[in-house]
Formats: structure tokens, C-alpha cells, sequence
């Protein structure tokens, strides 16, 4: 029998009037305009567009407006919209060997072509409160340098040219790009869908699970080859057009990770790799897809899989943070028809135990 | 003008016009005696599938989407033509659509390149130029200190 509870809706209608009215907070300060939301809290933005899986600045703004912070409820957001609209179709795959380096270092070698170019990076700063943040400052313009038409080559392609790195994959023909927004996950999974699980993953659970591999749950020796930051262009091609369409440039954070050699009889041995790629300045985000992607090869470079991170079904189920959260926050809705059966099945359980237990001292009273 | 010819100016035209804000584009169009027009395709917004490739030049995998907006323009020549352009920003798109048309145009693409698309190419090159130079001062030049007596 299903027996419908009303009368929520006035609260309910309260509830979201008392929520707007908390989000804008003490009327007396100003509201805070998406703009300002997209220029000076810029890497939670990028946060939101990754892992909300949608290159959007204004709308991932808006999200984390209307999340009061929340970046999970953002990201919520940000994937509820997306269902909205109709999709073209599928850009160029991007080139991050032509992108426009804001920011480029190699932990594997000092003096790579283009150099190492540290741009905005909280590094090397001392993570001191800025007592001048807290009225507000005007900053110095950035400083100029010479910008060299040098390239900047990737420094995978550099150990790549004496063959001492795995090469990547290459496509086979005809193969189709996994997509895991048409089609339901199944195991095995390629690295294709491996990668886009990935990117649009939960930072702090990949960022566990890239720690947990340094810590030891399989080990896989990683240096830090390359991280770049920048624009790139994207093109789309539009069969009505007849050409690729510029449809202009996106930000992304690309991470290679240069993992430890493996070799074979018939194989001279070479480096293996780790990939990373997300939408805007996303450095711990890509470092993590990196480390977890390259666990996540155990299968195909034929290691032992003992640890969570080499588990493609553990990691793959469990990154959606929209779905996590989904399934954690369900538990404080509603379950009282749930709950009564489990109630009624305890009061049996402990009426059995009573009876139990209370037979053998009506039995002593009778001796 | 070449088909071929024809086909790398609307790209190059595109590329730049993706990268300039709709009003500058359409301040740029104000002063030019347009002809008659109309849109084909009333502009749309939607998405697409951004991809990228493992290890950066290996086999594609879907990223994530992109806001994308697009429209179509005819014009009474007969030329169409198309706007696409990232986010959601309609007008962009229509006004890229008529840029394109025009260029196809013998009486518009020569005066539409000069007007319009050299300027915002050269804003957009100067400020690419400004944020290299940023950079390129983040730039480390290693040097080694000798220590002690050689």
C-alpha cells in the first residue's frame, strides 16, 4: 500500500524564500556580481566548468552565485543544464603543442626549449595571510618580458625522439570515441572513456587516490614531465560550412606524467606515461587525472592490480561527484515507509530475544 | 577571387571574429552601406563535445562541452553565410554569419576584411603580444654559483 503524505509544500515554499534570502546575506553589503565572480574567484570557476564537464565562464559564475559557494551544488547545476541543450556535434580533437603558454614547467629537465615559464602560481609563495588583501589593493601592472615566436615542444616529444617514452596511442580507424553522456559505463573500460571519466571527476577524490599511488597503493614512480597552462583554439567542422569552423579559444591545463620503464624481452625498456587534461588553471586537478590515468594502465602494461587507484570500476564508479553526492544526499529525504518495516522487523527480532532469554530463568524458578 | 582563396579568408576572418566582442564587431559594420540581408537560420544556442588526445598528439577522447552559438545569414546576392562562435552570445553569431556572407560577396569581402576583420585582428594580435610578454617575464634564467676557490 502507498499512502501519500502532504502538506510539505508551505514549507518547502518557506525554505527556499529563507534560502534566498541567507544567500544574499547582510543587505548592507553589496551583492556580488557574476563578473567579479569570474575575474576574482577564477580557478573556482574553472573547478565548476570541469567538473560540471561545460566550457561556460558566466554559467559556471552563475552556479557558484546561486550555490551560495557550494561547488559541488554548482557543478550540480552546471550538468543540469547542459541536459537543456541540443548538441552540433564534436570539435577537432585540440592541440596542446600549438597552445598559447601562460605557464610551463618540467620537473625532468632545466633547460627545455621554450624554458620554463612559471606564470600565476601560488608556488614558491609563503602562504602567509595578505593583511593588504583585506581592505583591498590596487596591484602592480604584471612585468614584461621579451615573448619569443620560439616553440614550446612538448617534453614528451623530446624523450620521445630517442625513443626512451612509450609513444601514445594512436587511433584505430574507424574506432569510435567512447562517450559515457550517450552510452551507460561498462568494464572493461577504454582509455578514451577512462580519460573523460577522469576529467570531469571530483579534484579532492582523484587527488586521493593520486596520493594514495606515491604512498604506495600502486606505486608507479611518476615525475612531473610537463605542466602547461594556456589558451588553444578549438574548430568544429561544420558539414554546412564545408570547412572547420574557428569557434575561437578555451584555457586548459595539460599534465604528462613520465611513470617508471617498462621493457620486455623483445622491447628495449622506456618510460611509461600519465595524461591530464581539464578546462582552465586546474594544475592539482590534471596532476591527479595524470597519476590516477596512469594506475589505471595496470591492465594494459599487465601489473599486478592490488590497489584502489589500478580498480577502473572503483575509480570510475565512484569520481561523479554529482552521482556521489546524489546517492549520499538521498539518505535525509524522506524513508518513513522504509523505516517503519525495518522498526517492525526489530520489535519481532527483540521480542524473539526476550522470549529467548527469558525461558531458561522461568525454568530456573521452577527447579 | 578563388574558391580556394575565398575559403581561407571566411577561416582566418572567423578566427578573429570568434575573439572580439559582439559590439566591437558590430561598431565596426555600422559605418559600411550593408545590403540587403536576411537570416536564414535564426541564431541557436547548443553545444559541442570538446576533444582532446591521450598524451596530447594520441588517439581523441571526449573533454567536456562547450556553450556554443550559431545563425545563418543570406544575403539578397544569394551568398550564406555562417556563424559559429563558443558561449552563448546570439547576436555574435548572427553578426559573424553576416560577416561571413559578406566576404563571400565581391561587392563587401575586400571592404569587410579592411574594416572590419584587420582591426579586431590586430587588437586581438596586440593583446596576445601583451599577455606573451607577461609570461615570458614569469620566464626562470638559470645561472650556477661557483662556490669556494677554483
Amino acid at each position: 500500500m502507498y499512502v501519500a503524505v502532504k502538506g510539505g509544500e508551505r514549507a518547502i515554499e518557506n525554505a527556499h524564500r529563507l534560502l534566498a534570502h541567507e544567500r544574499r546575506g547582510d543587505r548592507d553589503v553589496p551583492e556580488i556580481s557574476l563578473a567579479q565572480v569570474a575575474e576574482q574567484l577564477g580557478l573556482a570557476v574553472d573547478r565548476v566548468m570541469g567538473e560540471g564537464s561545460l566550457y561556460d565562464r558566466e554559467l559556471a559564475a552563475l552556479a557558484i552565485k546561486q550555490a551560495r559557494g557550494d561547488l559541488i551544488e554548482a557543478i550540480f547545476l552546471v550538468r543540469a543544464f547542459r541536459a537543456t541543450l541540443p548538441r552540433f556535434g564534436v570539435t577537432e580533437p585540440v592541440d596542446t603543442g600549438q597552445m598559447r603558454v601562460q605557464r610551463r614547467v618540467s620537473s625532468t629537465f632545466k633547460d627545455i626549449p621554450g624554458g620554463q615559464v612559471l606564470g600565476p602560481t601560488f608556488d614558491y609563495t609563503h602562504r602567509l595571510l595578505d593583511p593588504q588583501l583585506v581592505h583591498g589593493i590596487e596591484p602592480a601592472p604584471p612585468a614584461v618580458g621579451e615573448a619569443s615566436d620560439a616553440s614550446t615542444p612538448r617534453v614528451t616529444d623530446i624523450l620521445g625522439r630517442d625513443g626512451l617514452i612509450e609513444p601514445s596511442p594512436q587511433a584505430q580507424a574507424d574506432a569510435d570515441v567512447g562517450d559515457l553522456t550517450r552510452e551507460p559505463l561498462g568494464f572493461p573500460a577504454e582509455r578514451d572513456l577512462r580519460l573523460q571519466n577522469l576529467a570531469r571527476g571530483d579534484e579532492g577524490f582523484l587527488l586521493a587516490l593520486g596520493y594514495s599511488t606515491q604512498r604506495g597503493y600502486g606505486r608507479n614512480h611518476p615525475f612531473a614531465g610537463e605542466i602547461r597552462f594556456g589558451e588553444v583554439e578549438v574548430e568544429f567542422m561544420a558539414e554546412e560550412v564545408g570547412f572547420a569552423v574557428p569557434l575561437g579559444s578555451i584555457e586548459l591545463t595539460e599534465c604528462q606524467m613520465v611513470n617508471q620503464f617498462k621493457g620486455s624481452a623483445t622491447e628495449a625498456p622506456c618510460f611509461t606515461r600519465g595524461y591530464g587534461l581539464a578546462f582552465g588553471q586546474s594544475e592539482r586537478k590534471t596532476m591527479s587525472m595524470a597519476l590516477v590515468d596512469r594506475a589505471l594502465r595496470a591492465r594494459e602494461l599487465g601489473e599486478d592490480v592490488l590497489a584502489p587507484a589500478q580498480d577502473e570500476e572503483f575509480v570510475m564508479s565512484h569520481s561523479d561527484n554529482v552521482q556521489a553526492t546524489g546517492f549520499v544526499e538521498h539518505l535525509k529525504l524522506p524513508h518513513y515507509v522504509d523505516f517503519q518495516s525495518e522498526l517492525g522487523l526489530l520489535r519481532k527480532l527483540r521480542k524473539e530475544f526476550e522470549e529467548a532469554n527469558a525461558a531458561p530463568s522461568l525454568q530456573e524458578a521452577a527447579e | 577571387m578563388k574558391a580556394e582563396a575565398i575559403k581561407d579568408r571566411r577561416k582566418a576572418a572567423m578566427s578573429v571574429l570568434a575573439h572580439a566582442p559582439a559590439v566591437d564587431i558590430a561598431a565596426r559594420l555600422q559605418p559600411m552601406a550593408l545590403p540587403a540581408h536576411e537570416e536564414l537560420r535564426a541564431p541557436e544556442n547548443g553545444l559541442v563535445m570538446v576533444r582532446g588526445r591521450i598524451g596530447g598528439d594520441g588517439a581523441p577522447f571526449n573533454l567536456g562541452e562547450a556553450t556554443v552559438s550559431r545563425a545563418a545569414v543570406r544575403l539578397a546576392s544569394g551568398e550564406v553565410g555562417f556563424g559559429y562562435v563558443l558561449g552563448r552570445d546570439s547576436e555574435k553569431a548572427r553578426l559573424i554569419a553576416l560577416c561571413d556572407a559578406l566576404i563571400q560577396a565581391d561587392s563587401h569581402g575586400d571592404a569587410v576584411e579592411m574594416q572590419v576583420v584587420f582591426p579586431l585582428r590586430q587588437r586581438m594580435l596586440a593583446s596576445r603580444e601583451q599577455k606573451a610578454r607577461e609570461a615570458a617575464a614569469t620566464k626562470v634564467e638559470f645561472y650556477t654559483m661557483v662556490r669556494g676557490e677554483g
